[in-house]
């Protein structure tokens, strides 16, 4: 079965989801509805969320090293103003800003 | 659980005993990491430690959990029965304490 | 195998293993062997591979490059044995700090690290590292200038994370072998710095 397309390149800004699904999910709740950008596409993987339910998570989709602000993420964030939290997130969970 | 509240990081070193060793070589075999038939994924193992709720992260240690989880796995996939866990745990039970 | 019992009684989660292990055996799924050698190969990894890679890098700009691009194909290019790892290598620099976390369950490059320490695992790690970086790393002893960027990598998925820590000033003109034993695990982690010459 062919991999789902990219839809994001290394650099461009993307916003996760914020929803609260049940199931196995591998996006962590810190990082729901932040912004971010694109540090690198790693790669095309079966989805974890199907996995779990024993199921193949077939396509691969893509999935993306994101990089968020600190600052950003925490409202109360006391270190470099530059520090920032990398994110690996399926394609599937990011939105264009 | 990032970025809730916790206390200091304890860092003290732990030995591993056998028997946890064991749970984790289970793990290894069973999702297929050298080679061999993949009978599960890391995936379910995760869903299924999720499953076993917050309290579970205070009252059971780590390799308690995946044991847990790895059981629970076998028992969804159709590798093993209830019935046969239970039976199986009994005659350990009575072998050990005999 | 059962070395317990003959001490103490089994608790429930020790006798669950028992079980589910001899069942597994009795039934074909797996054999004792199997699992003496999965044993055995895990606890003769400590962090040694790890810090051949970083005592490669630091003395073989080429490779460096390469690990830097392609974790995986790099450790494999030095004939290490890293099955199902897939990897990314973040370089610490003068500007830059990096340290490794999963914050959802412990993921950790284990082929090249051997099995994590328990304060990885811990709630407290995972939940604070995160979020307050610079305090985390302080209880470990290391104090990152307020200059220096930090990043934390939540391993999330498919990825491992590595730290590649900077070269010890004093080291000159060392061999690989005695670079190596300057890179602690926690080093390549990112709790710590490599040890000073």
């Amino acid at each position: 079965m062919k991999p789902v397309e990219p839809l994001f390149r290394p650099g461009e800004r993307v916003r996760v989801m914020k929803a609260y699904p049940l199931g196995h999910v591998r996006t962590p709740y810190y990082i729901r509805g932040a912004r971010g950008v694109i540090e690198r596409l790693c790669g095309a993987f079966a989805n974890p969320e199907e996995l779990a339910q024993m199921r193949d998570g077939l396509p691969a989709r893509p999935l993306y090293r994101v990089r968020f602000l600190q600052r950003e993420v925490w409202p109360d964030y006391r270190g470099s103003c530059d520090d920032t939290v990398d994110v690996e997130i399926f394609q599937h969970w990011l939105e264009r800003t | 659980m990032g970025g809730l509240p916790a206390g200091p990081v304890q860092r003290t070193e732990h030995e591993y005993a056998e028997w946890e060793r064991r749970v984790d070589a289970l793990m290894v075999l069973l999702s297929g990491v050298f080679g061999g038939k993949r009978l599960m994924t890391v995936d379910e193992l995760r869903k299924n430690i999720e499953a076993l709720g917050p309290e579970a992260y205070d009252a059971m240690g780590y390799y308690e959990r995946w044991v847990s989880a790895i059981a629970q796995t076998m028992l969804q996939r159709g590798v093993i029965t209830t019935e046969e866990l239970a039976r199986k745990m009994l005659e350990v039970e009575r072998r050990e304490a005999g | 195998m059962s070395d317990l019992g003959k001490y103490a009684p089994l608790t429930y989660f020790q006798l669950m293993e028992v079980s589910l292990r001899e069942l597994l055996v009795e039934k074909g799924v797996l054999s004792e062997r199997q699992i003496e050698e999965a044993v055995a190969d895990m606890r003769a990894r400590g962090s040694e591979r790890g810090a051949r890679v970083v005592a490669r890098a630091w003395t073989d700009p080429a490779f460096k490059a390469r690990l830097l691009a392609d974790g995986t194909a790099a450790c494999q290019a030095l004939g290490l044995e890293v099955p199902a790892l897939r990897l990314i290598v973040v370089e610490n620099t003068p500007a830059v700090h990096n340290v490794i976390v999963c914050t959802l369950c412990s993921c950790y490059p284990r082929m090249l690290l051997g099995l994590p320490p328990e304060w990885y695992k811990s709630r407290n790690y995972r939940s604070r590292v995160v979020r307050e970086p610079r305090a985390v790393l302080a209880e470990f002893g290391t104090v990152i200038p307020a200059q220096v960027t930090i990043r934390v990598h939540d391993s999330t998925a498919d990825m491992r994370y590595m730290v590649l820590p900077m070269r010890p000033a004093g080291t000159e003109g060392w061999d690989e072998e005695r670079l190596a034993a300057l890179v602690t695990r926690d080093s390549m982690i990112g709790v710590a710095l490599p040890t000073a010459p």
